[in-house]
């Protein structure tokens, strides 16, 4: 699994983040790919919390000319 | 007619009439015909106005006539609108003449909102029809999406429906991106708008879940919502669509076409994206959760170390005493059995080996990824609190010493 999220969507985030949590639980792995699954399942967390930090609502409106362009408060 | 009194000079008569006697006598022409005592009236209010008293005045008109009315205060109470200029109406009482100004008017008894009864039925007809070509069927109900990434919005652009929509999901779920498809909501060009509105949201591949909103008004306000364009519209999307369209008590059919339907706009919104707030715990759940399992499988690790390195002692050193008394025999075969005392030398070095062997072997240790790490007077570093920044440490792994430069401590 990459490091870089930049391209996941919350909800891949978040999916990702449950499955390395449900693969930590399990016992069969090493010490070494235990780490990396902690490490890697932090990284997810930080960057879902991130997401929902700082997100601001982003609005596009149709125009009647057949356009979209983004509305700003 | 005989009955009447004749007052044209035509005639031969020549009593002249106060206004009041006249006036009265066109009283009586009215009462005298019971069709004018119970009449039902349609036209556009006009001219109204609630008069201190109670009672209602107002002018009923169409295109080419005007009917003025009165509603006494005990029948204005019963009603359950508020009446209003431009409002067409169907009115119901009697004709008579208000001999005071000499006109005649209708003392209404009932006003009803025109049409109402007709939307009713059509509104009743549509939803029997469209409920039996299962139309309203659960299982068309498409799942509304947990975490959508992109919404579309079917709404009037400029009305206060879609500033609640936009407030709650700022406030909820910044993370959506929202795509808006404006549109009339009422009025007859608003079905074919809307529909127009939606289609083309809905051939959007970018979008999780459609919004249709209006925020609220009177039946007739929500009508286009009632037409059977936008129901089928509706029912054809591939996207998944919350209506949110009037107050809570508002159903429209294209509320039981929908896939979920939401009281309120703001409802419309609140359904289609979860709240952020409740997305916190979870995500710090899942953390605490990788902490406590990283926690416990280092804790397994020590104890395997510990446990193996107990394998070492009791077994190992078993393993090699097994050879060394091979070993022995051999000496004791290839020696002289009179040579007593070289065979307690050899003894007493196996009694050696067999300490050496008891110690754990940390390059077994080595081995299996940890490391021994000295400062440079070749003391162990067992706590990080120990080493500082800038120290140079000797990390000792299994094939060899690397020299490492400490850049942090947490």
């Amino acid at each position: 699994m990459s490091n870089d999220f930049a391209n996941l969507t919350f909800e891949q985030a978040l999916r990702a983040l449950e499955e390395t949590a449900v693969k930590l639980e399990s016992n069969d792995l090493s010490l070494e790919e235990s780490l990396t699954l902690y490490e890697q399942g932090q990284k997810l967390a930080a960057f879902c919390t991130q997401q929902l930090d700082h997100a601001t609502l982003r609005v596009e409106q149709l125009t009647t000319d057949g356009e979209i362009v983004e509305i700003r408060d | 007619m005989g009955f009447l009194r004749n007052a044209g000079s035509s005639s031969g008569y020549s009593e002249v009439w106060t206004v009041g006697e006249l006036n009265s006598y066109i009283k009586d022409l009215f009462e005298i015909d019971y069709r004018l005592q119970d009449v039902e009236v349609s036209g556009e209010i006009s001219n109204f106005s609630l008069a201190r008293s109670g009672h209602l005045y107002f002018t009923l008109k169409d295109e080419k006539a005007q009917l003025r009315c009165v509603m006494w205060r005990s029948a204005a109470e019963r009603l359950r609108f508020a009446p209003k200029d431009g409002d067409a109406v169907v009115a119901g009482g009697r004709v008579s003449v208000y001999e005071a100004s000499g006109v005649y008017q209708l003392y209404a008894e009932r006003l009803e909102p025109a049409g109402r009864g007709n939307l009713a039925l059509a509104f009743e007809r549509l939803k029997e029809q469209l409920a039996d070509e299962g139309l309203f069927d659960p299982a068309h109900k498409k799942p509304i999406p947990a975490f959508p990434s992109k919404i579309g919005i079917v709404t009037s652009a400029d009305a206060a429906a879609l500033r609640d929509i936009l407030n709650v999901l700022r406030r909820r779920y910044p993370l959506v991106q929202v795509l808006i498809a404006p549109t009339l909501v009422q009025g007859e060009q608003a079905p074919a708008q809307i529909v127009r509105a939606l289609q083309w949201l809905d051939g959007r591949s970018d979008l999780d879940t459609l919004i249709i909103a209006r925020g609220g008004g009177s039946i007739e306000d929500l009508w286009a919502f009632n037409d059977e364009r936008v129901a089928r519209a509706v029912f054809a999307a591939h996207h998944p669509i919350i209506s949110g369209v009037g107050h809570e008590t508002d159903f429209t059919i294209t509320d039981f076409v929908a896939d979920l339907r939401a009281p309120t706009p703001s409802a419309a919104a609140e359904l289609a994206v979860p709240d952020r707030e409740e997305l916190y715990p979870l995500v710090l759940g899942l953390q605490n959760g990788l902490t406590a399992d990283i926690k416990s499988r280092i804790q397994e690790a020590r104890w395997e170390v510990q446990s193996l390195g107990q394998q070492l002692a009791l077994h190992n050193p078993r393993r090699s005493l097994d050879s060394s008394r091979q070993r022995v025999d051999m000496l004791v075969n290839r020696l002289d059995q009179s040579m007593e005392r070289r065979l307690t030398t050899a003894r007493n070095r196996l009694a050696l080996l067999e300490a050496q062997l008891t110690a754990v072997n940390p390059q077994t240790i080595l081995a299996r990824g940890y490391a021994i790490v000295r400062d440079p007077n070749g003391r162990l570093l067992r706590t990080a609190a120990n080493a500082t920044v800038g120290q140079h440490l000797h990390v000792q792994l299994s094939d060899g010493v690397i020299e490492v430069e400490v850049i942090s401590n947490r």
